[in-house]
C-alpha cells in the first residue's frame, strides 16, 4: 500500500480536540503520524498531497444510506453510490436493508461487504430486524453482527407491533447492536403524500400528521424505559417533528440511550418547497411546517441531535416523472450533504466547524460503535476528507456520481468544496477544478 | 417575556420557498390563482360574444386545429361541454380515455402527452384522478394544458361557470370584473370539501372578486384548516346559520370514489346538511342554488329543491360550454410572450 502525506492543511479532528495546522502522514490504510506543519519530510514512493488553504478532517460517516443492491440496480448500485458518497466527502456509509431480496440473512450482508461491488468506501450493512422486514419474527442478531451488521431495522415498515418492537431492542441489546426506527404509524398514513396541513389541503393532497411520527417515538422511548437495560441504544431515524425532538430530549434527560439522528432536507426545507407537485421533493417522512423545521435547526444547534444522515434514496428518472401521489417516496444525498451543512449550519447559523464536522463524522462513528472511524488519531483508519472551506460552488445534478439525480438541491449553492477523499489510505476521489 | 416559556427562537435566515415556474404556455388553464381579474373578464366576455355568434363564422375561429381530450375518470358534462365547445369553433377533437388506449397498458402520462403532441395536439385538455396531473402533463409537453379536475385539487373552468352562473342572476350583464365586484355577496359550499375540485377552485376565485366564501360541512370532510386555503374564506358548521347569509349556496355530492376508507354515516349527514325545500323556503328563500353535479338526489338536496325555482343547476351545465368555448378559444390563440410561430 502506497504511503500517503498530507502537508500543511488545517487538520480539524472533534474526536481528538485538534483543530490546527498539521502534517498527517497515512501509511498501510492506517493513520502513521501526526505532526506539526512542516515537519514530516516525504521519502520516497510517498505520494504528497498538498493540502495548504483546506481542512483535513475525518472522513465523513453517512449513516442512513440506500444503495439498492440487491435487486435495483438500476436505481443506483453499492458501486455508484460509494462513489457518490466518497464525491461527497464521506468514507462510510450505512446501507439499510430495504433491498431486494430484504437484507435479513448474513449471507446478504456478507453480500453487501465484497469486494466484487467494487465500492468506493466502506460500506456498513444495517440489516433487517425481522424477517423480511415484515414486523413478526425476529432476526438472528448475532449471526447477522457476525457478517458485519452494525445495526438493524425495518426502515421503511416500522415495528408497530409492540412486543416485536420490546423484543427486538431487548435481543439487540444482548449483542451489543443498535435498533433504528423509522418511526411512522403507518396506520395514520395510509395514501398520504405530504405532510398533513393547510399546503396539502390546498394542493388536493392526503396528509401524514406529525402524530404519525411523534407518537411512535414516544412509544419506543416508553419501551426502552420499562426494559431498564442500559445496554438498549434505540436511534430515532430521520427525525423531522417538532415533538419528536421534544421526545428523544427527554428521554436523553431521563438518562436513556435514544439518540437521533436529522437529515438536511428536514432542516432545510419546509412543506412550501412541495411547490406545485415537485416529486424531488417528496420523502418520508415528508418536508414538514416552519416550526417542525425550526425545531429541527434548534435541536443540533444546541447539540439534541447526534447525527446529520442524508437518507439518501436513488430513484431513476422515469419513476420520478409521474403523478406526485404514485411517486416513490425518497432524494439522494451523499453529494451535498457537506456544502448544505457548511452553507446554512456553519455560515449562516454560526455552528462552530468542529461541530459541523462532528456531526458528520465523530459522533455518528461513535454511535454506531464504528471503531477506529470518524477520528484521525494514530492508529485509525486512514478515512479522510481534504476539502476547500471557502470554496462557494453550485450542485449540479447532472454532473451526479450518483445514478440518480432526484434532488430538490440542483442548483443550490454549496460552501466547501472536497477536493480530496481518502478511504483506509486509497485517494478515491479528487476534484478537478 | 413570559418567564415559563421556552427562550425565544433565534431569529433564522432560511431558504426561501421556490418560485413556481408554471405555467410553461400561457394557453394552459391550470388554476384559476393563474388567471388575472382582466382575463376573467375577458373570458366570461369572450363567453357571451362566442355564445351568441352565428355558428358558420364561429366554427371557423378554430378550423381544423387539434384538440385532445385526455380522460382519466368518468365524466359527463366537462367532457361533452369541452368537447362541444372546441367543435363548435371548429377544432378536430379527439378523446383518449384510460380504458380503450395504452393506458390501460401502463403508459405514463408523460408518455401519452408526448405521444398526444407527436399526433399534433395542439392543447390537451386532461380530467385525471391525481391531483396535480395538469402539472406533469404540462411540463411534459408544454402544450396549452387546460385542467378539467385533477384529483382533489382544482378545476378551474368549473369555478368560471359558476361566476357565470351567479353573476346572470345577482348582477345580470356583468363581464368585466374587479376586486369589488362581488363585495356583500355571500356564497355557502357545503358538505364534502375536503375531496373537492370544485370547492377549492371556487374558494380561491370568488374571494377575489369581493365575495365572502363560506364553508359547511362536517369536520370529517371539512378541515379546520381549509380556511388558510386562501383570503375571504371562512367556517360554518351550521348550515341554517351558513343558509340565512347566502345569495349562492353550492351543493357538493360526497366523493364515495375518494373516500379512502373514512366512514360517513350517510343519515346522519343528511339530517343536517341536505338542502330540504323546509330549509331552503325558511333560511334561504331567494339564494341560487348550484351543484356541479352529479347530483345525487335524496342525499345532499331533495329532488324538489333540484328541480325547483332556486336551482341554476341545469344552467350552470349551459354556462360550461360557453365559458369552455372561451377557454379553449384562448389556449390556441393567446400569443406567446417572446416566441414566433
Amino acid at each position: 500500500m502506497t504511503t500517503l502525506l498530507i502537508r500543511g492543511g488545517q487538520l480539524i479532528d472533534p474526536a481528538a480536540g485538534v483543530d490546527g495546522p498539521r502534517d498527517v502522514l497515512l501509511k498501510d490504510g492506517r493513520v502513521a503520524e501526526i505532526a506539526a506543519a512542516g515537519k514530516l519530510k516525504p521519502i520516497e514512493g510517498t505520494q504528497v498531497l498538498d493540502a495548504t488553504g483546506l481542512i483535513v478532517a475525518p472522513g465523513l460517516i453517512d449513516i442512513h444510506v440506500h444503495l439498492r443492491e440487491p435487486g435495483q440496480g438500476y436505481k443506483e448500485t453499492i458501486a455508484t453510490g460509494t462513489a457518490a458518497a466518497a464525491a461527497g466527502g464521506f468514507t462510510s456509509v450505512a446501507a439499510m436493508p430495504n433491498t431486494i431480496p430484504v437484507n435479513d440473512s448474513p449471507e446478504t450482508t456478507r453480500w453487501m461487504q465484497a469486494p466484487e461491488r467494487g465500492a468506493s468506501v466502506r460500506v456498513f450493512p444495517i440489516a433487517a430486524a425481522t424477517r423480511g422486514s415484515k414486523g413478526d419474527t425476529v432476526n438472528d442478531f448475532a449471526a447477522l453482527k457476525s457478517a458485519g451488521a452494525v445495526a438493524v431495522t425495518d426502515d421503511g415498515h416500522p415495528i408497530l407491533k409492540e412486543n416485536v418492537m420490546r423484543e427486538t431492542l431487548a435481543a439487540a441489546a444482548r449483542v451489543g447492536l443498535s435498533v433504528i426506527q423509522h418511526a411512522e404509524d403507518t396506520r395514520l398514513t395510509q395514501g398520504a403524500s405530504m405532510n398533513a396541513g393547510p399546503v396539502a389541503f390546498k394542493l388536493g393532497l392526503r396528509g401524514m400528521p406529525t402524530e404519525a411520527e411523534t407518537s411512535l417515538v414516544e412509544r419506543d422511548i416508553r419501551l426502552v424505559t420499562d426494559l431498564r437495560d442500559a445496554r438498549v441504544h434505540l436511534h430515532v431515524a430521520h427525525t423531522s417533528t417538532l415533538g419528536a425532538i421534544a421526545a428523544v430530549r427527554q428521554a436523553r434527560r431521563n438518562g436513556l440511550r435514544v439518540t437521533c439522528e436529522v437529515a438536511p432536507h428536514h432542516f432545510l426545507l419546509t412543506e412550501e418547497h412541495v411547490g406545485l407537485y415537485n416529486t424531488n421533493a417528496k420523502m418520508n417522512p415528508p418536508l414538514r411546517s416552519a416550526a417542525d423545521r425550526d425545531a429541527m435547526i434548534e435541536a443540533i444547534l444546541d447539540g439534541v441531535v447526534d447525527a446529520i444522515a442524508t437518507d439518501h434514496a436513488p430513484h431513476a428518472t422515469h419513476e420520478k416523472e409521474i403523478e406526485f401521489e404514485r411517486a416513490p417516496n425518497g432524494i439522494t444525498g451523499l453529494e451535498t450533504a457537506l456544502g448544505l451543512c457548511l452553507r446554512w449550519l456553519h455560515r449562516e447559523w454560526k455552528l462552530p466547524l468542529g461541530r459541523v464536522l462532528s456531526l458528520l463524522s465523530a459522533q455518528p462513528a461513535a454511535l454506531l460503535g464504528l471503531k477506529g472511524r470518524g477520528t484521525l488519531a494514530v492508529g485509525s483508519y486512514a478515512d479522510v476528507a481534504i476539502f476547500d472551506p471557502k470554496a462557494e460552488w453550485a450542485f449540479q445534478a447532472k454532473e451526479s456520481k450518483s445514478k440518480a439525480k432526484n434532488t430538490p438541491f440542483d442548483g443550490w449553492a454549496m460552501q466547501g468544496q472536497i477536493r480530496w477523499t481518502i478511504s483506509e489510505g486509497r485517494v478515491v476521489y479528487t476534484h478537478i477544478a | 417575556m413570559n418567564a415559563t416559556a421556552p427562550a425565544a427562537r433565534r431569529q433564522l435566515h432560511t431558504p426561501e420557498p421556490p418560485v413556481s415556474p408554471f405555467p410553461y404556455n400561457p394557453g394552459s388553464l391550470l388554476s384559476v390563482e393563474h388567471l388575472s381579474l382582466e382575463e376573467v373578464s375577458h373570458l366570461l366576455a369572450r363567453a357571451t360574444v362566442l355564445e351568441n355568434e352565428d355558428p358558420l363564422v364561429r366554427n371557423r375561429i378554430l378550423a381544423k386545429r387539434r384538440v385532445a381530450l385526455l380522460f382519466y375518470e368518468s365524466s359527463t358534462r366537462t367532457r361533452t361541454s369541452f368537447e362541444l365547445a372546441a367543435k363548435s369553433l371548429g377544432a378536430d377533437t379527439t378523446l383518449v380515455s384510460n380504458l380503450s388506449s395504452s393506458i390501460e397498458k401502463g403508459e405514463s402520462l408523460k408518455d401519452t402527452g408526448l405521444t398526444l403532441r407527436a399526433l399534433g395536439a395542439e392543447a390537451i385538455i386532461l380530467r385525471h384522478n391525481s391531483s396535480g396531473a395538469s402539472w406533469l402533463l404540462e411540463e411534459s409537453t408544454h402544450l396549452p394544458v387546460l385542467n378539467a379536475g385533477d384529483g382533489m385539487h382544482e378545476h378551474p373552468t368549473q369555478a368560471l361557470l359558476d361566476l357565470r352562473t351567479l353573476l346572470a342572476h345577482l348582477l345580470p350583464g356583468t363581464e368585466k370584473v374587479h376586486a369589488k365586484t362581488l363585495a356583500g355577496v355571500t356564497v355557502t359550499i357545503v358538505g364534502d370539501i375536503l375531496h373537492s375540485r370544485v370547492a377549492r377552485s371556487n374558494m380561491l376565485l370568488l374571494p377575489r372578486l369581493g365575495a365572502r366564501v363560506l364553508l359547511c360541512g362536517p369536520t370529517q370532510l371539512l378541515p379546520d384548516l381549509a380556511v388558510n386555503a386562501g383570503p375571504g374564506i371562512a367556517i360554518e358548521r351550521n348550515f341554517e346559520a351558513a343558509l340565512a347569509q347566502s345569495q349562492g349556496i353550492m351543493m357538493l355530492r360526497i366523493q364515495a370514489e375518494r373516500l379512502a376508507g373514512l366512514q360517513i354515516d350517510l343519515e346522519g349527514y343528511k339530517a343536517t346538511y341536505q338542502l330540504t325545500g323546509e330549509r331552503l323556503r325558511t333560511h334561504a328563500p331567494s339564494a341560487l342554488v348550484l351543484h356541479p353535479g352529479p347530483i345525487i338526489r335524496g342525499l345532499e338536496l331533495t329532488a324538489g329543491v333540484a328541480d325547483g325555482p332556486q336551482s341554476a343547476i341545469l344552467e350552470q351545465v349551459r354556462h360550461g360550454v360557453a365559458i369552455r368555448m372561451a377557454v379553449v378559444e384562448r389556449a390556441l390563440t393567446i400569443e406567446k410572450k417572446g416566441a414566433r410561430a
